[in-house]
């Protein structure tokens, strides 16, 4: 077995060492009821690489993959040209196959990293500080409501209706359990964002309000207005960016007022992935950082005054707080935080910048197209890359009939919100600079026959 | 590259070579010092060519543009894969030498892994695409999660948790869904004292309270203690096994049963399952649930602090409430996702919903790469492997380092030593630090707590004879320096990018974002920062 270095001779020598007779002289203490003496039933047996890519590639050519076709699907999670170099890089052996850095003096690579991914993070979100990541977007979302309890000593927290609705029932499962209270607005198929609705919510029980930047419709809330009206009555913003790129178009969240502003960074180096793994990204007012979550990379010395990094206060942390820790979280998203902090050095801010200038320019190319078939209509006023059409029947059926003609044509939002009302006619359809106008034309010829009945 | 050393640090060297050598680079040969990007970068540069938009923003949006763009400094492509390169020379990694964390697990990552990772068809998919365009990608999930559930005998795993903590938050909320579906209020978790800093944390973060169970003389369970907590106010216990100290925990199956008779569940947590995988099933020992972290029994790479994997596996009674996705085979042979919309076909009880996707796809595939690739006879050797090499390394040092619980037996797949007799004055941090001069990475310290000073060592099976040799020769010189009282032991590392690091400083005054020359004038000079 290619994986396993010891030879039979090795093994040998090893048990003489041990005193042991056998191998299985080892597992001793395994109750003999429970020991297993041959391989499982039912499973294969160990097989060469050549064999396992075979199986493998075979899986893979079942997906229909995002570049094969015109895609257009965001929702969360967007597709974006990742440069080679990248990719190149954080696999890497010294990053990809290293350990969370405790040992500091031998993992000044990943520190530095981290303290760079912390800085880039922090600027394009426009907090203070963040931290070295957390699971996902998702993930990063309950954490800054736990977050925001414990700042503000309040449990009631308001979720808008445009927070993407996985996001949002990741929170109501948690806080089923913590018995947190959450209020959930309804999303509704209109043009604006339920800002005023979110400041109606407020009251001198909330702890937050969770606003998404743009919200899950494309649509762009005024986190400034609602900041003012939270802080008014001591609760936190906590604005949520699912697509970071548009942060080199509009303002960010931190400062319009954010006070916690988390996001999902997979778009900057990190694949599709079919929905993982993805980067959690969080940042905050400097004074809220004992009670942040997850992994921090600071500044220091060492023993000759060199600068130098570690994993710093700690103390908020499971190994050492236990029970009483702000997080459970201990390994995090490291390998996609690098990916992340790679894209974003070789884009730079002015190269971030250009790049959402390209992403907003393909998708008004895309809406415009659209817009022009027959009942169809672009719900937002204003978006970035990803804005609601409005179709004349059901969303899903349409994006399905697209796929059977080789179009991967968005995200109904039917299916991502499977309970709510009056939302089944609207599709949600990203565009990024990866989009061609061939692409566009194809989606909109494809749209068109379906919508004409034409889906043969 | 602008300026790297403009700070004025310089590498570190054996003292009498820095005082003789010094370079005007502030470089020596291949140990190489590297700055940030953001002191390397410019404004004005971009290793990315990207297409010129000949169109205005939407009128719409004028009113939420950014008046200028990020401050984030760019640099050119070669410029960055230098940047990176040499940034990652400064890190130790598996594929330099032996890694012994403890409880970490640092195996070999099968570079196939990475290929089959990257196939379009698994890294160019999006999560919401509709089902019939991504039948392979279910499948991966389907396949793994049939593996897991065999290799574990228990009836059904959730694979949506994204690393092992995550993992254990999963399964205390299957228990607290079943509890509340029995209409009982348990707030109680037992917790034994050697576990994982995981474990307390999750049980809190679940809305549970941790009571701590002891530890026997021999590092196990005390059971009879444990038997005396149980109460109709416990919910379950969480045991990890093999356990911290790199035990079996011998009496699981009589735990499980006193936790059943009681009316609890049984969480295990599986961080430990490589050293039994293939040789034990947790289901035969009366688990409920137990998360697998796939980054280490089934290798996928831990990249400096993740991403991990950590799916449950879940027994008869807890399979219903697990949270949602679920991958389903239907009636006509396709698969599909169970997600809110179609919940009640056989999930109408699922505790709800984790994450926003459906879990670590990339980890999936890593690792049924690695799962076919050693088939069922080989994740067996990999257990016994694994539990050789840890043997070994005890054996053969135990006469120097006290092993606390070697006199009960042998070890699972890690050795633990402890501090004790070491010279006056000197601790498993020096041992530690020492190890880093002599080229390894050390192993886990001060983990467990129950041992003072602890050394936990896990090989793991991808070590070699020649490899564990050159590095119980290392550990052996070391507890013999440390035992002469070598007073330079504890200014070691000597030959690592950095000499001890002061935390005390990073944790006292945090410095956690580049802030130019503000930082820099922050920064103490020598003088103020001695060597501990």
């Amino acid at each position: 077995m290619r994986y396993l270095p010891l030879t039979p001779a090795d093994r040998a020598a090893m048990l003489e060492t041990i005193g042991a007779r056998s191998v299985d002289d080892l597992f001793v203490d395994v109750p003999a009821a429970a020991r297993l003496t041959a391989p499982i039933d039912g499973l294969p047996a160990h097989a060469s690489e050549m064999a396992v890519e075979r199986h493998m590639t075979a899986l893979a050519a079942k997906n229909i993959s995002a570049g094969s076709v015109p895609f257009f699907l965001g929702a969360g999670a967007y597709r974006h040209h990742v440069p080679a170099s990248v990719d190149h890089l954080i696999q890497r052996g010294e990053f990809l196959t290293a350990y969370t850095p405790y040992q500091p003096e031998i993992a000044q690579g990943t520190l530095q990293v981290l303290f760079e991914f912390q800085t880039q993070v922090a600027r394009l979100f426009g907090t203070d500080i963040a931290n070295a990541s957390m699971y996902d977007g998702s993930t990063a979302c309950w954490e800054a409501i736990l977050m925001a309890a414990r700042v503000t000593r309040k449990g009631r927290a308001i979720l808008s209706g445009g927070l993407h609705p996985h996001y949002a029932e990741v929170v109501r499962t948690m806080a089923k359990f913590t018995r947190d209270d959450i209020v959930s607005l309804s999303p509704e198929l209109v043009a604006e964002p339920d800002d005023n609705e979110v400041i109606a919510s407020i009251d001198d029980q909330t702890s937050c309000v969770v606003v998404q930047y743009p919200d899950v419709l494309g649509r762009i809330p005024d986190l400034a207005a609602i900041a003012e009206a939270a802080h008014a009555k001591g609760a936190l913003l906590i604005a949520v960016v699912t697509e970071p790129v548009a942060l080199g178009l509009i303002e960010a969240p931190g400062a319009l007022g954010a006070d916690i502003v988390v996001g999902e960074g997979q778009s900057l180096g990190v694949g599709l992935q079919f929905g993982g793994p993805y980067l959690g990204l969080f940042g905050c007012r400097e004074k809220f950082v004992r009670q942040m979550p997850g992994r921090l990379c600071g500044q220091t010395v060492d023993a000759e005054g060199k600068r130098g990094f570690v994993l710093t206060l700690s103390t908020r942390e499971q190994h050492i707080r236990r029970e009483k820790a702000t997080s459970n979280i201990c390994t995090n998203s490291g390998l996609c935080a690098l990916a992340f902090s790679v894209h974003l050095t070789l884009l730079g801010g002015e190269g971030l910048a250009q790049l959402a200038v390209v992403n907003h320019a393909k998708a008004q190319a895309t809406f415009e197209r659209l817009a022009r078939i027959p009942g169809v209509r672009v719900l937002n006023t204003a978006y970035f890359n990803e804005a609601t059409v409005v179709l004349p029947r059901d969303a899903r059926e349409v994006v399905r009939a697209l796929a059977d003609r080789q179009v991967l044509g968005g995200v109904s939002l039917g299916r991502l919100f499977p309970v709510a009302d009056g939302l089944h006619k609207g599709l949600l359809v990203a565009a990024t600079e990866t989009t061609t106008d061939e692409d566009i034309e194809a989606f909109a010829t494809a749209l068109e026959a379906v919508l004409a009945g034409g889906n043969a | 590259m602008s300026a790297p050393n403009a700070a004025g640090w310089r590498p570190s060297l054996g003292q009498a070579e820095r005082a003789e050598n010094t370079t005007s680079s502030g470089d020596y040969g291949l140990i190489l010092e590297e700055g940030l990007s953001f002191e390397l970068g410019a404004a004005d540069k971009c290793g990315v060519d990207i297409d010129y938009a000949d169109r205005s923003p939407i009128e719409g949006l004028a009113r939420f543009l950014r008046s200028e763009a990020p401050a984030l400094p760019g640099l050119t492509e070669p410029e960055v894969v230098r940047h990176y390169t040499r940034l990652s020379r400064q890190n130790y990694a598996i594929d330099l030498g032996p890694f012994p964390l403890g409880s970490c697990t640092m195996k070999h990552n099968p570079r196939l892994n990475e290929k089959m990772a990257r196939l379009p068809g698994f890294a160019d998919v999006h999560p919401m695409q509709p089902q019939t365009t991504v039948q392979g990608a279910l499948e991966v999930i389907e396949q793994l999660a049939d593996w897991l559930m065999k290799l574990t005998g228990m009836a059904s795993v959730a694979m949506s948790p994204k690393a092992g903590a995550h993992g254990e938050l999963c399964g205390l909320l299957c228990i607290r869904a079943a509890l509340d579906a029995r209409g009982e209020t348990r707030d109680v978790v037992l917790v034994p004292e050697s576990a994982h800093g995981t474990n307390p944390a999750t049980a809190a973060f679940a809305g549970f309270k941790v009571e701590t169970i002891p530890a026997t003389p021999a590092g196990r369970v005390d059971v009879e203690a444990l038997k005396a907590k149980l109460a109709p106010n416990v919910a379950g216990v969480m045991i990890t096994n093999p356990n911290t100290c790199g035990l079996f925990e011998p009496d699981m199956r009589e735990i499980a049963d006193a936790v059943h008779a009681a009316g609890g569940y049984v969480y295990c947590d599986g961080a430990n399952f490589n050293a039994i995988v293939g040789k034990v099933r947790p289901g035969d020992l009366g688990v409920d649930a137990m998360h697998i972290n796939l980054h280490k029994t089934f290798s996928t790479p831990h990249g400096g602090g993740g991403p991990g994997a950590g799916p449950v596996v879940l027994s008869e009674a807890l399979a219903p409430f697990a949270p949602l996705p679920f991958v389903t085979r239907g009636a006509d042979g396709s698969l599909r996702l169970v997600e809110e919309e179609n919940a009640g076909e056989g999930h109408a009880q699922a505790f709800g919903r984790m994450v926003a996707f459906h879990g670590q796809m990339g980890m999936f595939t890593r690792a049924l790469t690695y799962i076919l690739s050693h088939g069922a006879d080989g994740l067996r050797q990999v257990a016994e492997d694994a539990v050789l090499n840890a043997n070994y390394v005890l054996r053969a040092c135990d006469d120097l380092l006290p092993a606390p619980f070697a006199a009960s037996g042998p070890c699972m797949h890690e050795a633990l030593f402890s501090d004790a007799g070491l010279a006056e004055g000197f601790t498993t941090l020096d041992i530690a630090k020492g190890l880093i001069d002599e080229g390894f990475h050390p192993m886990t310290v001060y983990f467990p707590l129950v041992v003072k000073g602890a050394m936990l060592v896990e090989p793991t099976e991808t070590e070699s004879k020649a490899g564990l040799d050159r590095f119980i020769t290392s550990l052996r010189s070391l507890a013999e320096r440390a035992k002469a009282g070598d007073e330079s032991l504890h200014s070691a590392p000597h030959f690592a990018p950095r000499r001890r690091l002061d935390e005390t400083l990073a944790a006292r005054k945090p410095v956690l974002v580049w802030r130019g020359d503000a930082a820099a004038a922050g920064t103490p000079s020598r003088s103020e920062v001695g060597g501990r």
